[in-house]
């Protein structure tokens, strides 16, 4: 009998080797998996669309004679000074508490440097990036932290933040670690405490509310400033609609693949949609208004490269806004690092238990040892060459389909490598002229 | 004193204007008639002048006050005093939802009922209510005092974090985490120096009142108080 062959060890597919690790560690702590970043599955993405480039029909730009500009203007609707910036890549808004001060200063100066805004977070305005940043987004968070009008009149623009990617419908995390006296303070909580910001507004709910509390907001700052309202990809047609509705300047939508500091496992990768399958429906939204391009939308949740801020672009966005990938220009998850992150229980590149605070790269800790390993002024230089060189990506794209203006970039520019994704973007299935879902097929 | 009509000179004439006094104390008694509910009356002061409202407001009055002393001749909609700075705002009326919400200093008084969540994410400010407070109020107060001459709604101070809620009359039920605290010669101090500046202290005394406070137990996460949440 010996001599028959064992039925080889067969792994479950819906019990995988991770999945019983998450059963085990669930059952050991007794608390569920909180952690920093965005969404880890394979989500249909930009990586699933290709430029067609130029042909008999279309005629290229010299790659480097003639000019594609790259400028946006955002906040054109109502706001008296609206924001001009060179590049359409702006840094997404990242907390002071969840990053460190010098890492807040590095975001200011190679985004300054690259002609560009940030944006504060969940957190208050801090001097290190006010200081540091020539055109500063204010948000407007459910939690207020640090909220005031001094604060709101010395900022450039301000976003009233409803929802974000990793976890529309869900309020902030910062766990005790984090919360050192500094932040404390800014926040008016007791030092080392769990902190759970709100999930929705204290002072509106709905878009009648909304555009009431837009009002008070354009009063207080002498309608002077943008007024951005950014929602988690949930329900990105109807959001859209009615943010523009509540009289908003600009539209910022977040996809899934959008990082946070801290907040469940769970949560990241079970509510929320794809980028890809958000910005088709924010457009149609601004299209049927007749609000497309003069209520600007800034798209965000996994831009990495120029092509995909191309093809953000090319779906109908004006801006893009980058959080994760700044973070990884500044130094976050280097391999340089391996041996730190190994300490930590993991490896570059997985490193997101951001929340503990123990960041061996200095960027998303309070701890004074840590964050003394960051040079801002390296940082800030490291992130101006990347966003200069996602820009010439870009560039180097919309020559190749012959547009003087990344704005000029068409989803008439673009085909789908999957169904899926042909479908969610609304463009053709590669040598095919099928659009899933169009004409009723 | 100084009018303003703000049915015939509109909103933005009307903060631009009070924005304005920043600086310069010339004019410092204003009287804003016809408000008939306008929203965002008075927002974002930073002057110490006293402004009188004469008639009902809606959503947002004196929102982010700083300085300024804001009387309300009527009652106030949503958000009143919404993330004051400081000053004072005066209510002789009754006042929505999230009076007071997210106030990070100044005193707020409502001398008739305040609605639901009055007081809520409060950061600071101080808040006297002669009446009664709807439900959810004070949920995640995270510090400041408010002071309530009459009752309370349900899940008072819910995830309440460092303020103190002084409640003279009934509370219908208490929130995840806020328990009653011992009254002590501190905490009357405290009371009976905003039952004066609240323009209550003919109305109540300190030893009417009880303390509320969180027990501090959700400080932190622990799966086993997971059924509080």
């Amino acid at each position: 009998m010996s001599d028959f062959p064992h039925t080889p060890p067969k792994q479950s597919w819906t019990f995988s080797n991770d999945i019983n690790a998450e059963i085990r560690r669930a059952a050991a702590t007794g608390i569920y998996d909180i952690r920093g970043g965005g969404s880890k599955r394979k989500l249909p993405h930009f990586d699933d669309l290709l430029f067609l480039g130029a042909s008999i029909s279309r005629y290229p730009l010299e790659g480097y004679r003639e000019k594609c500009a790259t400028d946006v203007w955002l906040g054109t609707r109502f706001a008296k000074n609206p924001i001009h910036l060179d590049i359409p890549i702006t840094i997404a808004g990242m907390s002071f508490g969840a990053l460190s001060g010098p890492a807040k200063e590095a975001l200011g100066r190679g985004a300054s440097a690259a002609g560009t805004s940030t944006t504060t977070g969940d957190g208050g305005m801090t001097e290190e990036e006010r200081g540091h940043s020539k055109t500063l987004v204010y948000q407007y968070l459910p939690s207020r932290y640090g909220m005031n009008p001094d604060d709101l009149r010395r900022a450039d623009a301000i976003e009233v933040v409803v929802g974000q990617g990793a976890k529309p419908g869900g309020g902030g995390m910062l766990l005790g670690q984090k919360i050192s006296d500094r932040v404390a303070m800014m926040r008016n909580l007791p030092k080392g405490i769990d902190q759970r910001s709100a999930c929705r507004h204290p002072d509106w709910t709905g878009p009648d509310d909304l555009e009431i509390k837009i009002l008070e907001i354009r009063e207080i700052t002498n309608w002077e400033k943008p007024i951005y309202v950014k929602v988690g990809g949930a329900r990105p047609y109807y959001d859209t609609a009615l943010a523009v509705k509540a009289g908003a300047d600009v539209v910022v939508l977040d996809g899934m693949q959008g990082g946070t500091a801290a907040t469940q496992d769970v949560f990241i990768e079970n509510v929320g949609m794809p980028i890809l399958a958000c910005i088709p429906l924010a457009v149609k939204a601004l299209q049927d208004l007749g609000m497309h391009r003069k209520v600007q939308l800034i798209v965000s949740g996994g831009i990495r490269t120029g092509a995909d801020v191309a093809k953000a672009m090319a779906l109908g966005a004006d801006a893009v806004a980058i959080g994760t990938a700044a973070l990884v220009a500044l130094g976050d998850n280097d391999p340089a690092l391996e041996a730190e992150y190994n300490k930590l229980g993991t490896t570059a590149g997985a490193y997101d238990d951001w929340h503990e605070g123990k960041d061996p790269a200095g960027i998303t800790t309070q701890d004074p040892e840590l964050y003394k390993r960051f040079d801002p002024i390296l940082g800030g230089r490291r992130l101006k060459n990347y966003l200069k060189v996602m820009t010439l990506e870009a560039q180097t794209i919309a020559r190749a389909c012959g547009k003087n203006h990344l704005h000029n970039l068409e989803p008439e520019d673009l085909c789908a490598l999957t169904i899926e994704s042909a479908a969610m973007a609304g463009v053709p299935l590669a040598g095919t002229s099928w659009i899933p879902g169009k004409n009723g097929f | 004193m100084q009018t303003f009509d703000l049915s015939a000179q509109g909103l933005r004439a009307l903060n631009s204007t009070l924005h304005a006094l920043k600086g310069q104390t010339n004019q410092t008694s204003w009287e804003v008639i016809n408000p008939k509910g306008a929203h965002a009356i008075a927002v974002g002061l930073d002057a110490p002048v006293d402004v009188t409202v004469r008639g009902s407001t809606g959503y947002y009055c004196a929102g982010m006050n700083k300085q300024a002393t804001v009387r309300v001749k009527g009652s106030a909609g949503p958000g009143v005093a919404e993330n004051m700075m400081s000053g004072t705002v005066i209510i002789d009326g009754d006042a929505s939802q999230y009076a007071g919400a997210t106030g990070r200093g100044g005193l707020l008084v409502i001398k008739g009922n305040a609605s639901s969540r009055c007081g809520i994410s409060m950061k600071g400010i101080d808040i006297v209510v002669h009446g009664n407070i709807g439900h959810m109020s004070a949920f995640m107060a995270q510090s400041g005092n408010m002071v309530v001459l009459g009752d309370a709604g349900e899940a008072l101070g819910d995830s309440l974090y460092e303020a103190r809620l002084f409640v003279r009359g009934s509370v219908k039920s208490l929130g995840a985490d806020c328990i009653e605290k011992e009254m002590r010669p501190e905490h009357l101090a405290i009371l009976a120096d905003l039952l004066k500046r609240g323009e209550a202290d003919h109305l109540a005394k300190p030893e009417e009142f009880k303390r509320y406070g969180s027990a501090r137990k959700l400080y932190t996460f622990n799966i086993d108080n997971a059924s509080s949440y």
